[in-house]
């Protein structure tokens, strides 16, 4: 027997307007596909190509808590924030990332990520010298890999140094659209 | 005996909400068991994070669920009696302890049956009761000590 969806979605409402979840997550619509999202109190958690759902679950009980629980209100700032990038209009993001459990060399190459505007790219070995490590490039090109929040983190503006576009973890189809929608390939 | 891992609450929350449901609608019909719905899983999440482990997860919902169910009761008929609680297969806390917590007022007897007869913790018998700790404590103790009183009378 499955619950009125009603009184499911009141439920999960009240659950986010509670303010008791660690984690609320939910499986939005994108034009690259279907985006699992998450946030807790803290900022972000976690946008992810893969809409595997429990294995995401698990993760985040992990990572933040055990009280996780798909709330599509509690992650509607980040959907709409989602939006309005891929619909052109937005071209920074104002929501925080909850980057909790990153060693402090991630944390650095990410913030320093976080600095690439819209439009433009980066080399790996570049973002490697800007968090202090020159030497870093492929422990760079690592931890774009290990990205938990593509997009908002844009590991897709990060390029090889002849311009290949080397990889991308969801996908280097994704990787051309998103470049693509930033002006950068035509 | 290692301990049963506590899922996250989406899964305990999918496990439990038709029964919790239908618990509801069976002691309160359709239109009041919406609101008692919602409010058995706020006290549930509530009281999750201080969960020590993942047994008799099932025992303890229900047994919010019927709280609750007493709660609206009472909201709608202040000065009536309070409802007996009876057995039933949605009550499980009930089955051990039942006979002999028969004559305990509900709050006393729930807290007892949970403590002793589920080992659950102060702070989950709290959210069941809707109260502190310190509350669900003192429930279970006088609870015990009727229970002296009357087995030695």
């Amino acid at each position: 027997m499955s619950i009125p969806v009603d009184l499911d979605r009141r439920f999960r409402d009240a659950a986010a307007h509670s303010g008791m979840l660690d984690a609320a997550y939910d499986v939005v619509d994108s034009p690259l596909g279907p985006l699992l999202v998450a946030s807790g109190n803290h900022g972000i958690l976690r946008i992810s190509f893969d809409p595997d759902v429990e294995q995401h679950v698990e993760w985040l009980s992990h990572v933040a808590g055990r009280s996780v629980l798909r709330a599509p209100r509690q992650v509607e700032p980040l959907r709409r924030e989602l939006d309005e990038y891929f619909e052109g209009r937005r071209h920074a993001f104002d929501l925080s990332v909850d980057l909790r459990g990153v060693t402090p060399f991630t944390e650095r190459v990410l913030r320093e990520l976080a600095l690439i505007p819209f439009g433009q790219t980066a080399t790996y070995a570049e973002l490697a010298t800007r968090a202090g490590n020159p030497k870093a490039a492929r422990a760079v090109g690592m931890t774009m890999n290990r990205n938990r929040i593509p997009i908002v983190l844009p590991c897709h503006r990060v390029i090889g140094a002849n311009g290949s576009l080397v990889g991308y973890a969801g996908g280097l189809e994704r990787k051309v659209a998103l470049l693509t929608l930033e002006g950068v390939l035509l | 005996m290692e301990a049963v891992a506590i899922p996250p609450f989406e899964t305990f929350y999918a496990e439990h909400r038709s029964e919790v449901l239908g618990l509801l609608r069976r002691k309160l019909g359709r239109d009041r068991a919406d609101d008692a719905f919602q409010e058995t899983f706020l006290r549930a999440l509530r009281a999750y994070e201080r969960l020590e482990h993942g047994e008799h997860l099932r025992a303890w919902v229900l047994t919010i669920a019927s709280r609750v169910a007493i709660d609206v009761h009472r909201r709608a008929k202040p000065t009536a009696e309070l409802p007996e609680l009876t057995h039933d297969d949605a009550r499980p806390a009930y089955e051990d302890l039942g006979e002999l917590t028969d004559g305990l007022p509900p709050k006393e007897r729930a807290a007892v049956v949970l403590r002793y007869g589920y080992d659950l913790t102060y702070d989950q018998i709290a959210a069941v009761l809707d109260s502190s700790p310190d509350a669900a404590r003192q429930a279970a103790s006088t609870g015990v000590r009727r229970l002296r009183k009357e087995t030695s009378a």
